[in-house]
């Protein structure tokens, strides 16, 4: 994956956590992520799908070291942020933020609303308080909210405002980079439109790079340039938008893709039923993550574990039958009814 | 502060308490008898003009103890409960915030207070530091601190598993601002409610140590030796217990009303 | 409306919560609805629209007082408001029974699932415990848990999300309920597991002939399993129609909105069309249509009066003003 475009490059990132077992002194591994890379170009909208416990959000973590990785190097703008020293980090971190999940527990309920959006001014000590109300006022007008909310408490606005808050307190340091972590996945439907169009102007604007997390495949259809599909704590289909959804690869990417439902009721779907029961995480098998609920696994399969290999155009996957198998969504799972 | 003095409830406790210190600080001017002053040719005596709440089994005045002894009850309470508190939310915080070694650590060490009865553990601290006011307070304090750890680790752990606590990590922010910026605040509201259990346990505690004989030395009165000297009369001559166990159950009122009114006060949804 | 097919008819049911120092919560706000024998009706609205409100209400399962209550709820005629104690008891479970968003915590998690089942079954029919433990496995291997008899002494905690809202499900369906409320049962599923469950409840009512109540806020799990649909918004339907009508032609803007704000795997464009401004706080609803701030179409009469249902046939109603106008 030889790109100088890159913002954000992940090499071999890994991580196991130990759980303590409820028998014994012993305490298990659990690899959550396991030598996932893939890099991030700037400007691009990077989507994240995968199922939950499929450690999308401990591969964001490890990725911004907020937790620490295993093994693994992650480069931004060239710099490996695992041999920075704290201080460097903290600078580093001025350029990347996170936009949570839930928008009812990412702000501290004893906060103003002006205390939150300015939490990252004060932290990396942006002007005096002048100046960080001015450019708080700003981040309101940015983000769509109305500028005398300013001294209230977040217990007062609804959802949709408070992730707007939480868009405009990521933004308050001009970050280069956002993580997008569900960003939209607890907001109503008719919010969630509105932040999801927030978001891309807000990227036009200011000339953002996201990594969007999401289990929802039709919005990270939607909002992404590239999609990575996870599976199991690996990187196991990875491809450009339009490529990925007319081409799939990967038997994963293509039971996730079948099942989503369409709001239409005149259409029923032949959706690729996954057999056999979700491994445990705890008890990693040879050969492929994903063999022993895959309809099309053979011998190979449950031997050797697949490597991530490149299909031309920027189209990875990791699966030994890759490319021998007819994976199209048009003809296989949208029948007409009757 | 206008919204500070419309709760009911702070007001109310507020006035308690205030009536309280400013008996204690006024106690020369509010007293006639000094509080050492043996008659024992009038000892329980009833509430009569001379003596308004009646006098105790020394014949001292009973109303004239109680002003002093605030003195001696209401510093050591406060006092000993500040140790605790500081002492053990802090240790309580950090340890649910940072867990890990140092919870480990702390964990034991509030295992092995707890492991000794209260009592027992204010009067080895007690005959080790010896007897002084200062002291008094250390050994009264020292085993409130388990209960203000645990209710402040508690309290951290769920309030360290949110996502706002993350989200400041994830600005940026250093341990110890996320600690006492975030987590502080939202573990303060348990705290206070532990805090009027606390008050009114270590008046208590200083009763219980005054009748062993590890308190403040005699003659010097506090509202728990009141009460003590007064018990074995409890039923002939009421007055002596009842009148200083009151002013005790008022100070207690005082101080849970005030904590549920800040405790409510600084809950920004009400 | 014929009264030959209708088995549960709410008429009228309006909620209020009243709230100390400031006006009530108004929740539903005068809610017209029938289920027919057989029928799967789809309920689709955002937070506080008072879906959820309803149905519990239905079960009886909101606490009245505080709440307050009017209207009649009629469940083959009988007043389930006017139900006494023991004949509600007799109601949940054996004639309506409800399975819940989070599977977790709606199972005892210190009690094995199987004992779970076999003492609902037992609340309800006079069973020894042999014949109620057979009856309930019957009921796992219906709902397709593969390995039924060993995941019949699990705990929650061993099942996977899928599993153990397929043994809510069994645990609902095991007094044969003539009515199944499911509110938002797949919304704490993966889609893999999600296309599982709707599946599988599209099956079993067919099978077992039995009315569902598909409570959701997701229009795509409403055109998987709903042949009627209706739409709240603010504590009112504000739509009703066939499922494939709404989809195809929806009458009122709320609606068509909801419908062409969702991306879906076809939406090719950059930008999605949206509803503006915010869901209103039920403790102040606007005047007139609750909907107007919202409305790209408001008029003068939208601001002023609450607009009546206006109907396009059988069972199809819109509640706008300018219903058949505009979209």
């Amino acid at each position: 994956m030889a790109d100088n475009d890159y913002l954000i490059r992940l090499e071999g990132l890994t991580k196991t956590f130990s759980i303590n077992s409820s028998r014994g002194f012993r305490s298990a591994r659990l690899t959550a992520v396991n030598d996932v890379s893939f890099d991030i170009r700037r400007g691009e909208v990077f989507g994240l799908v995968g199922e939950s416990g499929c450690g999308k959000s401990t591969l964001y973590k490890a990725a911004l070291r907020l937790i620490e990785a295993s093994s693994g190097s992650v480069y931004y703008q060239g710099r490996n942020l695992y041999e920075m020293s704290f201080r460097e980090l903290m600078k580093v971190r001025r350029e990347m933020q996170v936009v949570f999940q839930d928008p009812y527990d990412s702000l501290n309920p004893r906060m103003t609303l002006e205390e939150l959006a300015a939490e990252p001014l004060r932290i990396h000590k942006y002007g005096g308080r002048a100046r960080r109300l001015a450019r708080t006022e700003e981040l309101f007008a940015a983000v769509g909210l109305p500028v005398q909310l300013i001294k209230g408490y977040p217990h007062q606005l609804s959802g949709g405002q408070r992730q707007r808050l939480c868009i405009a307190r990521a933004l308050s340091l001009s970050p280069e980079f956002i993580v997008c972590d569900e960003a939209v996945s607890a907001l109503d439907v008719s919010i969630q439109a509105q932040i999801l169009n927030l978001l891309l102007d807000l990227k036009e604007q200011m000339g953002l790079t996201y990594l969007f997390i999401s289990h929802n495949l039709s919005v990270v259809r939607f909002v992404s340039d590239r999609i990575g599909v996870m599976y199991f704590g690996r990187l196991v289909e990875l491809a450009g938008k339009d490529e990925l959804f007319d081409h799939i690869l990967h038997p994963y990417t293509y039971a996730l893709l079948s099942a989503v439902p369409e709001p239409d009721p005149g259409w029923i779907r032949k959706y690729a039923v996954l057999q056999g029961s979700v491994p445990s995480m705890l008890r990693p098998q040879a050969g492929c993550v994903f063999h022993s609920r895959c309809p099309h696994g053979d011998r190979l399969c449950t031997q050797t574990p697949p490597e991530l290999r490149d299909f031309g155009g920027g189209h990875y996957a990791a699966c030994h039958k890759a490319g021998e198998l007819n994976l199209s969504l048009d003809t296989g799972c949208l029948a007409e009814k009757g | 502060m206008r919204t500070l003095l419309s709760n009911k409830f702070i007001m109310l406790g507020g006035a308690m308490i205030l009536a309280m210190l400013l008996i204690a600080l006024f106690a020369p001017l509010l007293t006639v008898y000094p509080y050492d002053g043996l008659d024992l040719a009038n000892k329980n005596q009833a509430p009569s003009l001379e003596h308004m709440m009646g006098t105790d089994p020394y014949g001292r005045d009973v109303w004239c103890r109680v002003v002093y002894g605030s003195r001696v009850s209401l510093m050591v309470s406060f006092a000993a409960v500040g140790v605790a508190v500081v002492c053990g939310s802090v240790l309580g915080i950090v340890s649910g915030y940072l867990k890990g070694g140092f919870d480990l650590a702390a964990g034991r060490l509030i295992d092995i207070m707890m492991a000794f009865p209260s009592l027992l553990l204010s009067m080895i601290i007690g005959v080790a530091l010896g007897p002084s006011t200062r002291n008094m307070c250390l050994s009264i304090g020292i085993p409130l601190i388990p209960i203000f750890y645990r209710v402040a680790r508690g309290a951290a752990l769920s309030v360290g598993e949110r996502t706002f606590v993350i989200a400041s990590e994830s600005m940026g922010s250093g341990r110890f601002r996320t600690m006492f910026r975030h987590v502080l605040p939202n573990v303060l509201p348990q705290i206070f409610v532990v805090l009027s259990m606390g008050m009114g346990g270590s008046i208590l505690a200083e009763a219980s140590l005054g009748f062993l004989g590890l308190g403040i030395p005699q003659p010097t009165p506090s509202w728990g030796l009141i009460v003590n000297e007064g018990k074995p009369y409890m039923f002939t001559a009421p007055w002596t217990t009842g009148f200083s166990g009151a002013f005790i159950a008022l100070t207690i009122w005082g101080f849970n009303l005030l904590g549920d009114g800040l405790r409510d006060h600084l809950d920004p949804r009400v | 409306m014929s009264d030959g097919g209708v088995l549960l008819d709410i008429r009228g049911l309006r909620v209020r919560f009243p709230m100390r120092g400031r006006g009530p919560v108004c929740a539903v706000n005068g809610v017209d609805l029938t289920l027919r024998k057989g029928e799967s009706l789809g309920i689709v609205g955002e937070s506080g629209c008072g879906k959820s409100v309803t149905f519990s209400s239905v079960m009886r399962l909101v606490q009245s007082p505080p709440a307050v209550l009017e209207g009649e709820i009629l469940l083959d005629g009988r007043d389930v408001m006017r139900m006494s104690g023991a004949e509600l008891r007799r109601m949940r479970g054996k004639e309506i029974a409800m399975i819940f968003q989070e599977p977790m915590t709606s199972l005892n998690p210190v009690m094995r699932v199987g004992k779970q089942i076999i003492e609902t079954l037992r609340l309800h029919e006079s069973l020894s415990e042999k014949q109620a433990e057979e009856k309930a496995l019957e009921y796992f291997q219906m709902v397709e848990i593969p390995d039924a008899r060993s995941r019949f002494w699990c705990y929650p905690h061993q099942l996977s999300g899928g599993l153990r809202q397929r043994v809510m499900i069994a645990m609902a369906l095991i007094c044969n309920p003539r009515v199944l409320l499911a509110d938002e049962p797949t919304t704490a599923l993966d889609v893999t597991i999600q296309a599982q469950i709707l599946e599988l409840l599209g099956r079993l009512r067919r099978k077992n002939d039995m009315s569902v109540v598909l409570i959701t806020h997701d229009l795509c799990v409403i055109a998987q399993l709903a042949e009627r649909v209706a739409v709240f918004y603010a504590g009112r339907v504000v739509e009703e129609a066939s499922a494939g009508e709404l989809f195809a032609n929806p009458m009122h803007p709320y609606t068509m909105g909801l419908l062409r704000c969702v991306p879906t795997m076809r939406t090719v464009s950059r930008r999605l069309d949206m509803i503006e401004g915010n869901i209103p706080d039920p403790a102040c609803l606007p005047a007139g249509c609750a909907f107007h701030p919202r409305c790209p179409f408001a008029a003068d009469v939208c601001r002023e009066q609450a607009p009546e249902k206006r109907f396009f046939g059988e069972r199809r109603f819109a509640a706008c003003h300018r219903a058949g106008e505009v979209g």
